[in-house]
C-alpha cells in the first residue's frame, strides 16, 4: 500500500497579487459612497431598468448607459442566506468567520439587487421583504467595505 | 456541409473523493481508453479532440497542451473549452459543432477534474467579479441557497420537498457503479444533516469528486458503421443571462427556461413531460430538482414538489430523472456535464445496465453553472430529419 504522502506534492507558498480596474461607472459609485454615503445607479435609456452596481452597458438592450439615479440607501431583502459552513476566504487565505448573513438587497428605486452582508444579530428578523438600512464605516476608503453591512429595521 | 451527429461511445473513470493514485493526465487517459474500447475504435481513428476542465481548480492551465500523452492529442487538432460548471456540457456542444460542420468525422470529447487537488470553494469564489461579488460570496452554495430561499418564499415549498429530491437521487445512485456516493438516505437523515447555508442541508448538496469522462461523436457518414444504435444529437442550446449575481431573478432559472424552449421548438416537442423518456439534469443541489424542472416546462410554477412526491421522477415513474444518481452522487466538476451527456447517451443506446429506463427514445441532458447559466442537449434514438 502506497501512502498518500508519497503520492502528493504540495505547491509552494507563493502569493500572487492582482489589481483590478473598477471602470468609470464603478469609480463614481465608490466615490459617492466614500464622500456622501450615497448609492448611485444608472438607468438604461431604452428599457428604463435601473442597474446597481452601475455599469456602462445594459446587457439586455446592448446600449450605453449614462443617466445616473440615486437609489436607497434603504431597501428590502430580495433574498438571503446565512452561511454556516467553514471555508477559506480566497482574498486572505484564512478561514472566513461564520455564521454571517448574506443578502441580495432591493435598494429603493433600483431594479437589480445589491449584495452585501446582513447582520444576523437577530437572526429571526431576517426574511424576504424585510426593510434594511446600510451601516457605513466611519473611515471610508472607496471600496465595497465602506459599507459594513445592512441591518433589518422593521 | 452540415452533418447529423451521433454519440458512438462513452467512457468514465472510477470516481471518488481523492485519486492520488493517478495524475491528471493519467486520469484523463482512463476515460479515453474506456470510450475508445466502447466504440471499438483506436486513437488513430480520432480526427480531433475537445477537452475541458476548470483550470483554476487544479491551478494548472492549458490542459489541451500538457495532457496530450493521456488524451491521445499528440499532433492532432485539439481545443480546450472552459465554462465553469457547464464545462462538461460545453465540450460536448463544441464537439457536436466540430462534427456537425462536416470538418471532422470522429471527435473525442473529454471533461475532467481533480477537485481533491485544491480548495474548490475558494476557487469558485474567484470566478466571480472581484469588486462587487467576492466580498460576501461563499462559493456555489451561497448563491444556490439564495435561489432556494426565494423559490420557497414565492411558492411555499419547504426543505422537506427538496429532501425528497435528494432521497431520490441517492437511491438511484445505488444502480450506478460509476457514482462516487452510493448510500441510500432517508428524508429524516437529510433534514437532520447540518445546515450549510439556510435552507440547504449537507445532504442536499453534491460532493467534490475526482474523475473524468470521455465521449466519442461521429458524423452520419460513419456513425452507424461504428455503432448499430448510436445516440443521435437532436439539438443543443446554451444561455447566459447575467454578469453580476444581483441581476438574477432569484427563484427562477431564466437560462433553463429560454434554452429548453429553444430545444423543444427545434425538435417539435409540445409536451416535454410526456414526450421525454429520461432526463439527466445537472442538479448540484436538491432544490434545483424542484425549481429547474418547472423552468423546463415539465410542470407549472410551484407544481414541482407535488410532481416529485408522487414518484413521477423515480425509476419506474412517468419521467425518471437522474437514473445515474446525478450530480448529488458524483461531481468531478469539469466532467460532470459530460457525464450527464454520456448517461443520456447510454439510456438511448440501451447500454445503461442496472440504471436503464425501458425503451428510451428521447433523452435530455444539461449543464449548469455560475451566474445561473445553462447548457443542454437533446438526444434521440432516431436519426433526425
Amino acid at each position: 500500500m502506497v501512502r498518500p504522502e508519497q503520492l502528493i506534492i504540495a505547491s509552494g507558498d507563493a502569493v500572487q497579487p492582482f489589481a483590478y480596474s473598477v471602470g468609470m461607472h464603478g469609480s463614481r459609485f465608490f466615490t459617492e459612497i466614500r464622500d456622501n454615503c450615497r448609492f448611485m445607479a444608472v438607468r438604461c435609456p431604452r428599457c428604463k431598468k435601473v442597474y446597481i452596481p452601475p455599469r456602462a452597458v445594459c446587457g439586455d438592450c446592448f446600449v450605453e448607459m449614462k443617466e445616473w439615479v440615486e437609489v436607497g440607501p434603504q431597501g428590502v431583502i430580495g433574498t438571503f442566506t446565512i452561511i454556516r459552513f467553514a471555508f477559506l476566504d480566497p482574498e486572505t487565505g484564512r478561514q472566513k468567520p461564520v455564521p454571517y448573513g448574506y443578502g441580495f438587497i432591493k435598494l429603493d428605486g433600483a431594479d437589480t439587487l445589491f449584495q452585501h452582508y446582513i447582520s444576523v444579530e437577530e437572526e429571526k428578523r431576517l426574511r424576504i421583504g424585510a426593510r434594511v438600512a446600510p451601516v457605513f464605516s466611519r473611515e471610508r476608503k472607496g471600496s465595497i467595505r465602506d459599507i459594513e453591512y445592512f441591518k433589518v429595521t422593521d | 456541409m452540415a452533418k447529423r451527429v451521433a454519440i458512438v461511445g462513452t467512457g468514465q473513470t472510477f470516481h471518488t473523493s481523492h485519486r492520488p493514485d493517478v495524475n491528471g493526465q493519467e486520469l484523463i487517459n482512463e476515460a479515453v481508453i474506456r470510450a475508445l474500447n466502447d466504440a471499438d475504435l483506436q486513437m488513430k481513428d480520432i480526427d480531433a479532440i475537445v477537452i475541458g476542465n476548470m483550470d483554476h481548480f487544479e491551478g494548472i492551465n492549458y490542459v489541451d497542451c500538457w495532457s496530450v500523452d493521456g488524451s491521445g492529442g499528440t499532433m492532432k487538432p485539439i481545443i480546450k473549452l472552459t465554462t465553469g460548471g457547464t464545462t462538461g456540457c460545453t465540450v460536448a456542444i463544441g464537439g457536436y459543432h466540430l462534427v456537425g460542420s462536416g470538418m471532422f468525422d470522429r471527435v473525442l470529447i473529454i471533461g475532467w477534474e481533480k477537485n481533491s487537488e485544491s480548495d474548490t470553494t475558494g476557487a469558485i469564489t474567484t470566478a466571480f467579479d472581484p469588486i462587487w461579488d467576492r466580498l460576501v460570496f461563499a462559493g456555489a452554495i451561497s448563491g444556490l441557497a439564495a435561489e432556494a430561499q426565494a423559490y420557497m418564499a414565492r411558492y411555499g415549498a419547504t426543505d422537506r420537498d427538496a429532501a425528497r429530491v435528494s432521497v431520490r437521487d441517492r437511491k438511484h445512485a445505488l444502480n450506478n457503479p460509476h457514482a462516487h456516493l452510493r448510500r441510500e438516505v432517508t428524508l429524516e437523515q437529510v433534514l437532520a444533516s447540518p445546515i450549510l447555508a439556510d435552507p440547504i442541508h449537507l445532504l442536499d448538496v453534491c460532493p467534490r469528486s475526482d474523475g473524468a469522462c470521455a465521449v466519442i461523436m461521429a458524423s452520419e457518414d460513419v456513425a452507424e458503421k461504428i455503432c448499430p444504435q448510436p445516440d443521435w444529437i437532436l439539438g443543443t442550446a446554451a444561455r447566459h443571462s447575467y454578469s453580476y449575481l444581483g441581476d438574477a431573478d432569484y427563484g427562477r432559472l431564466t437560462s433553463m427556461r429560454e434554452g429548453s424552449q429553444e430545444l423543444w421548438k427545434k425538435a417539435g416537442i409540445r409536451e416535454p413531460r410526456k414526450e421525454l423518456d429520461v432526463i439527466e439534469l445537472y442538479q448540484p443541489y436538491s432544490f434545483g430538482g424542484l425549481i429547474w424542472i418547472e423552468d423546463m416546462g415539465l410542470v407549472g410554477p410551484g407544481e414541482a414538489p407535488r410532481y416529485i412526491w408522487d414518484g413521477n421522477t423515480d425509476m419506474g415513474g412517468e419521467l425518471p430523472i437522474n437514473p445515474s444518481g446525478g450530480v448529488i452522487s458524483c461531481n468531478p466538476i469539469g466532467a460532470t456535464g459530460l457525464i450527464r451527456c454520456a448517461e443520456a447517451a447510454l439510456q438511448v443506446m440501451g447500454k445503461a445496465e442496472y440504471r436503464q429506463v425501458p425503451d428510451v427514445k428521447l433523452a435530455f441532458s444539461s449543464g449548469f453553472g455560475g451566474c445561473w447559466w445553462t447548457d443542454m442537449i437533446l438526444h434521440g434514438r432516431k436519426k433526425p430529419h
